[in-house]
């Protein structure tokens, strides 16, 4: 464990005088040297522009950016030529509703997404569904955070184009069986859209054994650099989809009165891509390979189980989402009674302690508990117990500060409108 | 940024916010919400003969903006509406004894005294 948090430079800083106590990876994670090096490698040894120049720097240039793209791809077991780098899954959502879900959602067609989603796998659909005169269903999840198989099969009995659904929640942690769902949503005659921002990070994933027709995943919640993401996609449908961005890079020939597309995946990455962002990537996922996935999830599982059988002790701290660790990743979204997810995250980052507070992006899992916000802890590689235990006495001192004990009112200060 | 901001005068204004409620019959009413933290204030303003007779408000919210609220409440009552219009930040960190507040806090503190201009220039607006 040493060894890892000796690779991130970061984890040295003090956060209000204190250890920096980083509990927010599953909004963003930290990098290793390894990364950071890799990108000022590419900056200082090769910089210039890709699938352009002949000289010798840009073949290079070149080479590094596809390297990286079948090393990337390979990692959740895609072909290079169905990887298409975005900005991020946000980015690759929307780019599979704007350029499939256009060619192909009709008036009267249905799209099921979930309850349980991050804006960015609900709004693209429910823009979608509203220019097309479609219908969004939403999946029901239970109270324990569990996706409601009843409600999915009623959902799937109405022959939907598209089923969208996040492999793991930001929120509750849960985690899908997302092969399970992919074969389902087939025979029912949909597309499966994955989004992997959540899982990817932590455990193995691979696009062929689930069976899934898109998946979205983000760089940085792995490792990588800020503003470089993929989208896997089905080869055949990629094929068949029209441009999403256009520019330059994404074609093969431009006259006035005809236009040839470029082929997979360029035809979808217009303009100069983010090369830095594509080889830093893949050096986090030569990072992740190293300690191996399933060392990951075995890590990430042994915290989140150790953080849930303190916190669930304490009668005035609710923790959301699955008890199960077989069944949810290492993200924990938890109130205090009486305390509002803001004033909860501010004193713990007066111990040093990072944690997230909020809606998460995720406004209607807040409707479904009847919470205005919730606090997040999420764990990854470089946390340890010590972090847990840190988490668990900054808790304590929220309690504290705001007399908990003493008052003990539930709820009371939550209050409708 | 310290715990400072938890002190008694704002950790009591949160526990037993003043003026918490609804008017019979409102002149104003407007409610708005931080799009980031989803803290929510609702407005109710009495104005009489250009003066603030009355003012309620709902809402959920962190310590830093019900407490804001709450005394914001108290200390408008019978103030002028252009008077209340001309309040700033400065004014709202002084109700709550703080001398500065970090921009994310900033914005959790603020959100009582623009759903309250708001809600006064609704009122003058039908008035």
């Amino acid at each position: 464990m040493q060894r890892i948090r000796r690779d991130f430079p970061i984890l040295s800083r003090l956060e209000n005088g204190k250890r920096l106590v980083y509990l927010d990876s599953a909004a963003t994670s930290q990098r290793p040297v390894q990364v950071i090096n890799a990108v000022k490698r590419f900056y200082e040894q090769m910089n210039s522009n890709v699938h352009r120049g002949l000289y010798e720097m840009s073949e290079e240039a070149t080479q590094a950016y596809e390297n990286a793209r079948s090393n990337i791809a390979s990692f959740v077991g895609a072909k290079p030529e169905e990887l298409v780098f975005t900005r991020n899954a946000t980015e690759a959502l929307n780019l599979v509703a704007y350029s499939w879900g256009r060619a192909n959602v009709k008036e009267g067609d249905v799209i099921v997404t979930t309850e349980m989603e991050h804006h960015s796998n609900f709004l693209p659909w429910k823009l979608l569904a509203a220019e097309k005169k479609a219908k969004l269903e939403v999946v029901k999840i239970t109270n324990e955070g569990l996706l409601d198989d009843g409600s999915l099969e009623e959902k799937l009995k109405l022959g939907p184009k598209i089923v969208a659904i996040t492999h793991a929640s930001n929120v509750l942690g849960t985690i899908n069986d997302a092969k399970a769902i992919a074969r389902k949503a087939r025979d029912a005659g949909a597309i499966c859209v994955l989004d992997g921002a959540q899982s990817v990070p932590h455990m193995s994933v691979n696009v062929k054994e689930i069976g899934c027709d898109f998946m979205a995943f983000s760089g940085h919640k792995m490792l990588g650099p800020m503003g470089i993401g993929g989208l896997y996609g089905r080869y055949e449908l990629l094929e068949s989809m029209p441009p999403f961005l256009t520019g330059g890079e994404m074609i093969k020939e431009v006259h006035i009165g005809e236009v040839n597309w470029n082929d997979v995946p360029y035809k979808f990455e217009a303009g100069t891509p983010n090369v830095e962002g594509a080889i830093g990537l893949s050096e986090a996922v030569n990072y992740l390979r190293s300690l191996g996935m399933d060392w990951v999830r075995s890590h990430e599982k042994e915290l989140t189980a150790y953080a849930l059988s303190l916190m669930v002790k304490k009668s005035s701290v609710h923790v959301y989402g699955p008890l199960d660790v077989g069944k949810r990743g290492g993200v924990i979204s938890f109130n205090i009674d009486g305390v509002h997810a803001h004033d909860v995250a501010q004193i713990l980052d007066t111990e040093g302690i990072t944690i997230r507070s909020g809606h998460h992006c995720a406004m209607p899992i807040m409707d479904r508990y009847g919470i205005p916000a919730a606090a997040r802890a999420s764990f990854y590689i470089y946390n340890d117990k010590d972090d847990v235990e840190a988490l668990i006495q900054g808790i304590e001192k929220v309690k504290r500060v705001f007399m908990i004990e003493r008052r003990h009112i539930q709820g009371a200060y939550t209050r409708s409108l | 940024m310290s715990e400072d901001i938890y002190r008694e005068l704002i950790l009591d204004h949160y526990r037993h916010p003043s003026n918490f409620g609804h008017l019979k019959a409102p002149t104003g009413k407007y409610r708005d919400s931080n799009s980031n933290c989803g803290d929510v204030i609702e407005m109710e303003v009495l104005v009489k003969d250009g003066r603030i007779a009355d003012v309620m408000f709902t809402g959920v919210g962190c310590a830093v903006c019900i407490a804001s609220a709450s005394l914001l409440t108290e200390e408008v009552k019978g103030k002028r509406v252009e008077e209340v219009l001309k309040m700033d930040e400065g004014d709202v960190l002084r109700l709550l004894g703080l001398e500065t507040i970090t921009p994310e806090r900033g914005k959790c503190a603020m959100l009582p005294l623009k759903v309250l201009k708001i809600s006064l220039m609704q009122g003058q607006k039908q008035a």
